[in-house]
């Protein structure tokens, strides 16, 4: 089986300063995996260079294109890469007006990628676009209303339906869950394990919420001062972790 | 089907003057195919932690450990995510599932993982469910809510939804009355009836008498301890 | 002649302006950045447009200035003036006649000719701007040609308002390229885009060129299921009586009663001229005024 993406000593440096260095690893198609590590670490520095709104100093993202099979995204031409990343490529943002149009309909929202990508039939944009906020859990009366009357974890929704509307293949996440309420993320994280399974996503999940990556991810990277320190299976990382950073981020995390 | 060979673990706690706690030495078992091996031995002895490394939650020191033909102790992750979706079954102590997820949904999410469809998966959830005695007002909840028996009892209809040929049974009788226990006695016989290979922890003499062909100690595998 | 400079700008900033004017008649519908001056007028009342005239007057030039189709109003009787006595250009009302037209937000009734130049005052050039604030991010999606979100425009459009409402600047695509915003034309004008006189565009404030040269294939953009449709009011001129022109619409009295006429005065005046008479309208008179 072919990689869907295969990262190959990517480094990134802000000056003298680490962002991320010497990360390689291998995503197969339906894996999950979860990168975690505290604010600084370097996380979403990575994830920012793997979804191409970085460019690395060093190193290959290939990913496995329809067409023509591994490419190296860092040297493929912008608007291929920006192609990718709204058909093949999802990008959910922590905070969903960084991933919503806010002034356009929940519709709206959801039809962009359709038309971005040809569609120019409005009523089969709108029927696809009801199906999806059915499928987030959105009531189809909203669907002309604006983000800006959606609670948090609607929002957050929205953005996932907007993300998954052209049947993407890998997923990126950037602290997907952060900012909601407990009871709100639980609803995001059944419907993303959901979707995942259905779509046979692939997906990279930045987070520091240990508890998300039990639930979410297949396995686990953790980061540390721009390194990566420990890999693995999600729940052998967590219920035995080697690295003595790992140890001490799992024994910190407070018990409800 | 099951083959641990030689098997050693030690916990380093790096926080705490990276102290080194040798816990397993040469540990080895097989267990073949229909057959129930019960691992024995005083509390903390390890059998949990082998039983962890067998099924790759733990990571081994040293050692083969070789499910049908992966060898857990050096397996990719996805290898080993491949081999607990197709292979091996665990039923733990401990129920961990998202929040709000109904309990029949929680239960047939080793089928879908396998790509059976939906209705069949769901179907098979509720025979299990009804069997292990869950009132059916309660499938449509979530089994955070639950009591400890009812938890187990899910946790154990979900190891077996799916017809594992390797399982994992930590203490799968523990906190259940008497009707119940029957229920999982019998399924761990029809396990074994159809060719499952069955590793189990049962503090429940009785239940390990009639399920179990062997027992392990794993005492002998406990290192002296000598720091 | 004047103290001023021909038609007010320096030579250099004219040679500037042509040079940009090239450029965008040689790439149609792609918005040129040019370093628009201070004009003796504010901005909104056409500075980019007077620039653009500025320059391509010589001085055999007859020029006609129209807003909203008329000539006759303060903006385009100040412009039209501006030019008389800057630039000495013969000026005129008659669209016929003129050479080079300046107008803000209508095309005129009767068809350019290939020795005409019609030139647009436009307030916003960038017909991505309402859904796309960042400057850098639409110039990016010019070039990589990514106009989705135009659509998503005529979708809220349609999601509201069951139609597309959009029924002023309303975006085309030029050459199947460069998706553009035809500055406040009303819909009803998009249909004219694909003409035979050169169009030219000047955006003051926003420092854009863009232009369309002959014959140039402009599309309206629209959905399968929701064709684009050049609207105007379901009515005749009241005045001359055309039931093919666009009109406006004149509050007469404050007991509701209104009338509609044709929107260019100089095609309206030109009918009546030719014996026309709409449903209020009176015979024309030579005197009348």
């Amino acid at each position: 089986m072919t990689p869907l993406l295969q990262v190959s000593n990517i480094a990134k440096f802000y000056g003298h300063r680490i962002g991320c260095t010497d990360v390689s690893f291998d995503l197969y198609p339906g894996e999950v995996m979860g990168i975690v590590g505290e604010s600084g670490s370097g996380k979403s520095t990575l994830l920012n260079c793997l979804a191409g709104h970085l460019t690395p100093d060093t190193g290959a993202v290939r990913f496995d294109t329809r067409t023509d099979g591994l490419r190296d995204t860092v040297t493929m031409s912008e608007p291929e890469r920006r192609m990718l990343s709204r058909t093949d490529w999802a990008f959910v943002h922590q905070h969903a007006r960084d991933g919503l149009r806010m002034n356009v309909s929940a519709g709206g929202n959801v039809g962009e990628r359709l038309m971005a990508v040809g569609a120019r039939h409005y009523g089969d944009i709108r029927a696809t676009a009801t199906d999806w906020l059915g499928r987030v859990e959105i009531s189809e009366d909203r669907i002309d209303d604006r983000p800006t009357a959606f609670s948090g974890g609607m929002q957050q929704r929205l953005q996932i339906a907007r993300n998954l509307v052209t049947g993407p293949r890998l997923v990126f996440m950037d602290e997907p869950t952060g900012g909601l309420d407990v009871s709100v993320q639980a609803r995001l994280l059944d419907l993303l394990r959901g979707l995942v399974r259905e779509m046979n996503l692939s997906a990279i999940i930045v987070t520091h919420d240990l508890a998300v990556v039990r639930l979410l991810a297949d396995r686990l990277m953790v980061m540390k001062d721009g390194h990566v320190v420990e890999t693995g299976l999600t729940d052998q990382v967590l219920d035995d972790p080697q690295h003595g950073y790992t140890q001490l981020l799992v024994s910190s995390v407070l018990q409800v | 089907m099951i083959s641990v060979e030689n098997v050693s673990k030690s916990f380093t706690l790096h926080n705490q003057g990276a102290a080194v706690i040798p816990v397993m030495r040469g540990a080895s078992l097989q267990v073949a195919r229909g057959e129930c091996v019960a691992l024995v031995g005083a509390s903390g002895a390890g059998k949990s932690t082998l039983m962890r490394m067998i099924y790759g939650n733990y990571l081994a020191a040293a050692g083969r450990i070789m499910i049908g033909d992966v060898d857990v102790a050096v397996a990719q992750p996805r290898d080993i995510l491949q081999l607990r979706r197709y292979t091996l079954g665990y039923v733990s102590q401990f129920l961990r599932v998202v929040p709000r997820v109904p309990t029949v949904a929680v239960v047939a999410e080793p089928l879908l993982a396998t790509g059976t469809p939906r209705d069949a998966a769901l179907a098979r959830a509720e025979v299990l469910l009804d069997r292990l005695n869950i009132p059916q007002r309660l499938w449509s909840l979530s089994p955070t809510t639950f009591s400890g028996g009812e938890q187990q009892r899910v946790n154990i209809a979900r190891g077996f939804a799916y017809d594992y040929p390797a399982l994992l049974l930590d203490e799968p009788t523990a906190s259940l009355d008497g009707t119940n226990r029957e229920v999982v006695m019998s399924m761990i016989e029809q396990a074994k009836a159809r060719g499952a290979a069955i590793i189990g922890i049962f503090h429940d003499e009785a239940a390990r008498a009639r399920v179990c062909d062997r027992e392990i100690d794993v005492t002998g595998f406990t290192p002296k301890a000598a720091a | 002649m004047t103290d001023y400079n021909f038609a007010y700008l320096d030579e250099q900033t004219k040679r500037m302006i042509r040079r940009a004017i090239l450029k965008g008649l040689a790439i149609p519908g792609y918005q040129v950045p040019f370093a628009s001056r201070e004009m003796p007028m504010p901005y909104g009342w056409g500075t980019g447009g007077v620039q653009v005239s500025a320059a391509v007057l010589t001085p055999d030039d007859v020029f006609k200035v129209i807003d909203q189709g008329a000539d006759d109003t303060t903006n385009a009787v100040s412009i039209r003036r501006f030019f008389q006595k800057t630039a000495g250009v013969a000026v005129t009302e008659a669209t016929t006649e003129a050479s080079v037209i300046q107008t803000r937000h209508r095309i005129p009734e009767e068809a350019l000719r290939e020795d005409q130049i019609i030139v647009y005052q436009v307030p916003i050039p960038e017909p991505l701007r309402f859904l796309e604030p960042s400057e850098v991010e639409t110039r990016k999606m010019h070039s990589l040609e990514e106009y989705g979100l135009m659509h998503v425009k005529l979708y809220e459009d349609i999601s509201q308002h069951g139609a597309i409402a959009t029924s002023y600047a309303y975006p085309v695509k030029v050459e199947g390229r460069y998706v553009m915003d035809p500055s406040p034309i009303p819909k009803f004008d998009n249909p004219k885009l694909e003409m035979a006189g050169i169009q030219l565009f000047g955006a003051g404030r926003e420092q854009r060129i863009y232009a369309l040269p002959p014959y140039t294939k402009v599309v309206s953009l629209d959905f399968d299921d929701f064709p684009f449709e050049a609207t105007k009011a379901d009515h005749a001129c009241d005045l001359c009586g055309a039931d093919d022109s666009y009109l406006d619409e004149l509050i007469v009295d404050d007991a509701g009663g209104r009338m509609f006429m044709c929107s260019d005065t100089d095609y309206c005046g030109k009918r009546r001229k030719d014996g026309h008479v709409g449903a209020q309208g009176v015979p024309y008179q030579e005197d009348a005024a």
